[in-house]
């Protein structure tokens, strides 16, 4: 401890360059703390106990669609309270950029999600109107949609089969969400699966998934089971899981969240390697004197080569912990704005990300500590 | 007196690509403790050289050096840091303070090797920097100070772990005349009235003319020795 301030010293010799590498390695850790939420979001599978509902999708995949013929079986089993469906409908409006969750949905669906706030009479418009559709209040606020609007919704998956690509709704309602928390969920646009149904040229009579309110959340796991034993060694095997674990494996379809994260992270702490790597051989260059002096009053080899190392440890870990806090703020918002997606920087992350701030402090300072230790006094002296 | 410095055939080499250059040839020298030695020639004749055997910054060819009862020669380099924190005080040409910190901290930096508490580093720091004058000046930075005054806190630093032997390189090869005799004298003050050992590398006659023998390096011979 008694030569922090030495290193502290070194460090602050060149302020605005310390202070730009310590950004970088902030960002760079900012960034890891976020992927690495992400990724052990994607890949912790959530428990079904204590879920008050569960969603059944097909066993094999999850854009492969179930028979609509299986509602009365999953009604059937013993804890099962009320089952809507819904299919996705993946509809563009106007530009590919204007990517919002658009889907077909049974009539009973909003019942089953109380947290959905429709005025009644907006209700009754949509349960009475074929062609009705409903959107989220954050939707309706990015795209300046009002009641009465028609939206026209560009089919990437099912064409109309009038040969018109181009599906169009009439706008029946604003939904809020009830909690804040749940704000996220404003960016969907539901409509009839009915009308989608009659419409579509393939798929007639699938569903994308079921929606299953259950009585007792304590047998939500039993439920599910049950449900899966009901369908197992049929052609359409289910698998019913949380909601959040399905949000999870629907987001998963964009491909191996795992490497995607690990590749990103791989390319971003090799340029911090490098960038920082060639800052701290700079800053030790430019102190090959001091360091003779250092030398010259009796602090020996090792000592000289810790010295060295503790300064690209010290802006390694600082940076690392102030990056990893920035990204456990930053998961928090994230969390609040996927309803279902428990985005943390949690204990593995922390420990991973210690261990990668002690690797980047050892592979960026020993090149310049081992310089620094093997310093000849006399010519370093001479060199000044 | 006894002798603190002892060298015996001291010889120093040095390759320079296929070239080796022999710098000191078989050099004998005594310097008794308590003693002010001045090492005097012209450029290229080895006197800092000598000084960095002396200082055990350098290790030698051939010959024998003995410094405060300890041969040199016969130490690795980590027996030799620990050896120059316990027994030499280095002030060098251009002072050689660390400019990002203050006075005080770099009079201190000696005393971060050994087990002092940081109250008693302090300390010691400051009865240092008071010795060469410059108290008020402890939190200033070397940036702040004049080239006099850097060199005093050079030699405060020098002193602070109260070696037995101050080995000064050109000690005054920055300075203007005046400031060259205020560190001269304080040079002078701390041989006499601390006993520590001077052994100086300068060009400067009027340098050396402070101190108690002057020995002229030639070619890397000892060639004269005046008192």
């Amino acid at each position: 401890m008694k030569f922090l301030p030495l290193v502290w010293a070194a460090l602050m010799r060149r302020k605005a360059r310390t202070i730009l590498t310590l950004l970088s390695i902030i960002v760079a850790f900012l960034l890891f703390g976020m992927l690495d939420a992400v990724r052990v979001a994607f890949t912790v599978r959530d428990s079904l106990e204590g879920a008050s509902r569960l969603v059944t999708s097909s066993r094999l995949s999850i854009i492969q669609p179930l028979p609509y013929a299986d509602l009365a079986q999953i009604q059937r089993v013993p804890g099962v309270r009320q089952v809507a469906f819904a299919n996705w409908f993946g509809g563009i409006y106007q530009d590919r950029r204007n990517f919002f969750a658009n889907f077909a949905v049974s009539p009973n669906y909003l019942d089953l999600f109380p947290e959905f706030v429709l005025p009644k009479e907006q209700r009754a418009a949509f349960d009475h109107t074929r062609t009705g559709a409903i959107v989220g209040a954050n939707l309706a606020r990015r795209y300046n949609f009002k009641v009465g609007d028609r939206i026209p919704l560009q089919a990437t998956i099912f064409p109309h089969k009038n040969g018109d690509n181009t599906w169009t709704f009439d706008l029946v309602g604003i939904f809020h969400a009830r909690e804040a928390r749940d704000r996220g969920q404003e960016d969907q646009m539901m409509f009839h699966y009915d009308y989608f149904d009659e419409g579509r040229t393939f798929g007639h009579g699938t569903v994308g998934w079921y929606a299953v309110q259950i009585s007792d959340p304590d047998r939500a796991g039993q439920v599910a089971r049950d449900i899966d034993r009901l369908f197992a060694n049929s052609a359409d095997e289910t698998r019913t899981q949380t909601e959040k674990q399905f949000s999870l494996d629907f987001a998963r379809q964009i491909g191996d969240i795992g490497l995607i994260v690990s590749s990103i992270m791989g390319a971003v702490f090799f340029t911090i390697l490098l960038l920082t790597g060639n800052t701290m051989s700079q800053a030790v260059r430019e102190r090959i004197p001091e360091l003779a002096v250092l030398k010259t009053i009796g602090y020996s080899n090792r000592r000289v080569l810790w010295l060295v190392l503790a300064e690209s440890l010290l802006l390694a870990i600082a940076g690392g912990c102030i990056g990893l806090l920035l990204a456990m703020a930053g998961a928090g918002m994230l969390s609040a704005a996927f309803r279902g997606g428990a985005f943390e920087v949690g204990l593995q992350s922390w420990r991973n990300g210690i261990g990668i701030m002690l690797v980047l402090g050892f592979a960026v300072g020993l090149p310049p500590a081992w310089r620094a230790m093997r310093l000849r006094i006399v010519d370093a002296l001479n060199a000044h | 007196m006894d002798n603190l410095v002892t060298l015996r055939g001291v010889t120093k080499r040095y390759r320079r690509g296929r070239q080796e250059i022999e710098v000191l040839h078989a050099i004998d020298m005594d310097v008794a403790s308590g003693d002010f030695v001045a090492l005097m020639g012209p450029s290229g004749s080895g006197k800092t050289t000598l000084l960095n055997l002396i200082g055990g910054l350098d290790g030698t060819s051939a010959g024998s050096i003995e410094v405060a009862g300890t041969r040199l020669d016969r130490m690795d380099s980590g027996q030799l840091a620990r050896w120059r924190a316990a027994n030499i005080g280095f002030v060098f040409q251009f002072y050689n303070l660390l400019p990002m910190l203050s006075a005080q901290k770099n009079v201190e930096l000696p005393l971060l090797l050994t087990r002092l508490p940081a109250r008693v580093r302090r300390r010691n720091a400051r009865i240092a920097l008071a010795l060469v004058g410059l108290e008020e000046r402890a939190q200033h930075r070397p940036g702040e100070l004049s080239g006099g005054q850097e060199q005093r806190v050079a030699i405060a630093r020098a002193i602070v772990s109260d070696p037995k032997i101050l080995v000064c390189d050109e000690p005054t090869g920055d300075l203007d005349r005046h400031t060259a005799d205020e560190v001269m004298s304080l040079l002078q003050q701390l041989n006499r009235e601390h006993g520590k050992t001077i052994v100086m590398v300068t060009h400067d006659p009027k340098a050396a003319e402070f101190a108690h023998r002057q020995l002229h390096l030639d070619k890397g011979t000892l060639a004269e020795n005046r008192t």
